[in-house]
This record gives structure tokens, sequence and C-alpha cells, in this order.
């Protein structure tokens, strides 16, 4: 009792509890999603600037980094990707078989699995999967250093944390989406012809022939740009929640948890937005 | 920034450091000399280590300003600042070690962006640079394969790289066993005398303040400013706060609330008995 006398209360140490009404609850999470979407622009600017100073041979970022990112987002990834895709091939072979087989055009399923996984599917399952796997780690990676002061230690050497954190990890993703989308596509279609082939009694070179004839340039186009925007999307999510990280452990957590959700939500909007322009282009 | 032994290095003039509306420090004013080791010193939760990243640049003041010789810090652009901080080391609490860098690689970083110096020539300076902090040997090692010890040690090793002007420590002996910490004190002595650098040490170890200490500030939490500043042995006999006397004394906390009645003796009867 004496100790715990000894060391008086701080005056203005004691946190004040308030009760806040909904409305106010509401308006204060309206204005905090507000800051967030600002926070999101100005750093998507920010890693522009760091782009184009890397453009001009005075950016601040380890090669060596950039390569080992590159085998992270892309060769390890590759495991991952060939499961889900083959999964989803197999998916929308054995939906839309259902449907069309009542109407005796089974084949038609090598042309809804091939349009679907070249111009949407493929870049859109690659891109959660990179946000789950990949965002996540950059977030961790980028806050465990915010805890660590490692990002203080570069900032008081003059070199901007965006420089040599970011836009390795950023170029790195955006780099090896396409090939990553390629790739889940080949899968993708790979999972329809088994449907087709043991579950419809079509021959290899029924559903090959159909799948050619169907899928269009366009369609790789279209899915091998979503599968660019997708990279960026789920880089900056997760480098961002990672520089905007807290000091805790609890901090990297959700900072890893924000940068997966963020991901996601980007990449369906991005999908959206992509689909009704593509529309409007007639293409 | 030419600069004599005992001309105003750093001067700090009525900073106020905030969060929000909270205030945690106020009305800081005080210079650090060249060749100064100065010690910023209070109890826990006061701002030191607040007080520390608003002179090297990491949080900007809510008011006052901080004067790298003449250059007012936060009233230039980041390319100035960038000037500044080259000529200053900073050695972390944790060692801020980049995890994903073999010590050698975290101690050159510095060296290739800022020296045109050859791969080769950086590779000795870091040899020189591990063997001075004793870690020759230890380049290739990651921070995750060394002790908490070394990892100080390889920080400042980083810190030095450069030879800086000005050296921050915060807390560097923190979670140091008492020969260790021993040594550090040692090793940051030395390498102030050779490089002739002006070193802030955030500290709240005694051994230390006295051991190396030759100027100080002390911050008050309750009173959220500075309450005494000057040479730590002298500031035990003339500092008229008995706070700063008790802290320096380990005179235990009875008088820490009587800033008021300054010099008034410890009132036994004034205890709280169990």
């Amino acid at each position: 009792m004496l100790l715990a006398s000894k060391v008086p209360e701080r005056k203005d140490a004691r946190k004040e509890t308030v009760s806040v009404s909904f409305l106010a609850r509401t308006g204060e999470y309206a204005v905090v999603f507000g800051h967030s979407v600002l926070e999101m622009l100005g750093f998507i600017g920010e890693i522009f600037q760091s782009l184009l100073r890397t453009l001009v041979g005075k950016g601040h970022f380890r090669g060596s980094d950039l390569l080992l990112f590159l085998q992270e987002a892309g060769a390890q990834a590759l495991p991952i990707v060939s499961l889900i895709s083959l999964l989803v091939g197999l998916i929308l072979a054995f939906v839309g078989a259902i449907q069309l087989r009542m109407f005796g055009a089974q084949i038609y399923v090598a042309d809804l699995v091939g349009i679907a996984m070249v111009r949407e599917m493929g870049a859109i399952m690659t891109g959660i999967i990179m946000a789950g796997r990949t965002g996540a780690s950059y977030a961790a990676q980028i806050g465990t250093m915010q805890v660590n002061e490692e990002i203080d230690a570069l900032k008081t050497l003059g070199i901007p944390p965006i420089d040599f954190l970011v836009t390795p990890r950023m170029l790195a993703l955006s780099i090896m989406m396409p090939f990553l989308t390629v790739y889940a596509n080949l899968m993708g279609i790979f999972g329809g012809l088994i449907v087709g082939v043991f579950g419809l009694d079509l021959s290899l070179m029924q559903y090959y022939n159909e799948t050619k004839s169907a899928v269009r340039f366009n369609d790789l186009w279209i899915g091998l740009f979503s599968g660019f925007v997708f990279g960026i999307l789920v880089a900056t999510a997760g480098c961002m929640r990672g520089m905007q990280c807290g000091r805790s452990a609890q901090a990297v957590g959700e900072a890893t948890t924000s940068a997966v959700v963020t991901g996601i939500v980007s990449i369906v909007i991005a999908t959206a937005i992509i689909t009704v322009i593509c529309n409007a282009l007639g293409i | 920034m030419s600069i004599k032994t005992g001309d105003p290095h750093i001067t700090v003039k009525d900073l106020t450091m905030a969060f929000g509306d909270f205030i945690l420090q106020q009305n800081l004013t005080f210079t650090i000399n060249k060749g100064d080791i100065f010690i910023i010193m209070g109890g826990s939760g006061c701002g030191k280590s607040t007080l520390l990243r608003h002179l090297i640049g990491l949080q900007k003041p809510a008011k006052g300003k901080v004067f790298y010789g003449n250059e007012s810090f936060w009233d230039v652009d980041r390319f100035e600042q960038i000037k500044i901080l080259k000529k200053v080391g900073i050695l972390y609490q944790s060692g801020a070690l980049w995890s994903s860098m073999t010590i050698a690689e975290n101690i050159a970083l510095p060296l290739s962006l800022y020296t045109g110096l050859s791969k080769e020539e950086i590779r000795e300076i870091v040899s020189l640079k591990c063997s001075l902090v004793g870690l020759a040997g230890f380049e290739d090692y990651y921070p995750s394969e060394i002790s908490g010890g070394m990892k100080k040690r390889a920080g400042l090793a980083r810190a030095i790289a450069l030879d800086p002007e000005i050296l921050f420590f915060d807390e560097p002996s923190a979670g140091l066993d008492p020969v260790s910490a021993y040594l550090l004190d040692e090793l940051i002595r030395e390498t102030c005398d050779s490089l002739g650098a002006t070193v802030v040490i955030v500290t709240h170890e005694l051994a230390s303040i006295f051991a190396i200490g030759n100027n100080s500030v002390f911050l008050d939490a309750e009173a959220k400013t500075m309450i005494g500043s000057g040479d730590p042995k002298k500031l035990i006999c003339e500092c008229k706060s008995t706070a700063v006397r008790d802290f320096l004394t380990r005179g235990g906390t009875e008088n820490y609330k009587d800033e008021s009645s300054q010099d008034k003796p410890r009132d036994d009867k004034n205890e709280t008995t169990a």
C-alpha cells in the first residue's frame, strides 16, 4: 500500500469514457472512410512520383530486392494458382453442363469456360489469390518494419520508404500478374477439358477447337489488362496498409487483414468498371 | 556546417511536442554544444524518445524550432533536411537493422548511396566499422542470427558509417547486462573522441549518465516541461528541483510531488502506513 501511494496519479492520464450516439458513430465512420479514400489517392500519387524517379534513374531500391519479389510473386505462386484455377474451371464446366445438357448443347461448355476464364475469371481468381497471399505478406513485412523502426531508419538516411519498399513490390506484382493470369486461364481451360472429356463424352480435339473458335483476342487482352491492374491494386493495398500500420503486434494483424479486404474490394470494383467500359466500347 | 568545439551545434527554442490536442512537453529551450555528450533524461513516459524524434526529423513540432547550426531544420525543404541528416548518425533502441539485409549490407547502404566509393572500398570500410564495434567476422550474418547486444553494436557501426558530426542514441543500454552496458558506454566515448562528434543520448541509466554525460536536460511528465539542465554531476547538488535530485540519486519518490516547496525536507509523518 505504501509503494502504491508513493507515486501519485498523473492528473490528465485517465481516459474519459464517453458514450457516442449511433448517428455520431456513423458520421465518424463516414469521415474515417473519406480520409481513407484520400489517403489511398495520396499514396497512389506518391507511388507515381516514385516510379517517375525510377524511370529517370533516381530510384532508391535494390535490384536484388526486385528479383526476390518477382520470384515470390511469380514462380512461388504457381502451385496455388494452378490448384484454384483448375478447380474454378472444373466448377464452371460442371455448372454450365447441367443446363446445356438439357438442350444437347454440352459442347458449348468449352465456350463458357474459355470465355469466362480468359476474359474475367482467370484475372479475378488470380487477383484474389494474390491479395490473400502476396498483399497480406507485403502488409505484414512493411508493418513489422514499422514496429521495428526500420522505416524510421530509412527516413533518417534520406531514403524515401516508398522508393525502397513499395516500388519494387509494385513492379514485381504488376509484371508477374499478367503471366499468372495467362497461366490461370490455361489451367482453368484444362479443368473444363477434364469435365468435357470425362463427363460429357467430348473428344480432346472437339473441346480444343470449340475453345479456340470461341475465345477472341479481345478477351485475352481484356484479361491481361485486368491482371495488370489487379496487380497494381493488390500491391497498393498491401503496401499502403503496411505503411499505415501502428507500432504493435495487434496493429500488424489489423494491417494484414485490412490489406486483404482492401485488395479484394478494389479488384471487384475495378472489374465492374472495366466491364462497363468494355460494354460501352463494344469490345 | 563548420562549427568549432564548444559552439552551439543543435539549438532547441520553445519546442512544444503534442499528439493532437494532448501536449506532451512544451517550452523546451536548450543548446547542445559541439563535442558535448548530451543526455536527455526523465521519468518513463515523459517524452524523451519523442523529443529525439523531433530532433532527427521524424516528427514535426507543434510549435518551436530546432536549429542545426544556423539552419532551422523544420523550415527548410526536404533536400536541405537530407543534407543535414547526412551528417547525423542514429542508433535506435532496438537497433532498427534492416532485417532482409546482412550486417555488411546494412552498413554499406549509406556508403553506396552518399559516397562515390567503389564496391571494394565500401567492403573495406564495412570491415573496418565492424572491427571498431567488435563485430569482425559477423559481416554476413543477418540481424535475426545475432544477439541483442550484437544488434546494438551493428546499429552503431551503421550509425558511424558516414563518420557523422552528430550521433543520436535512443536508450543504448536498454536490455543489456551491466558489463555490456559499460562496454557500450566506453565504445560511445571512444567513438565520440575519435570522430570529434557531438553525441545526444536518451537514457535513464544513471551509470551511463554519470560516466559519459557532460550536459543534459531533464524532462518532467507532470510539469510537461524541462525542470533542469546542465552537467548531471552538478545537478545533483545545484538543481533546485527535488525531482531531478531524486532521479539522479535514486533517492525515492516521497518528494516527487513537492515542486512548489522545492527544498522542503522529507516529512516522514505524511507517509501512509498499511
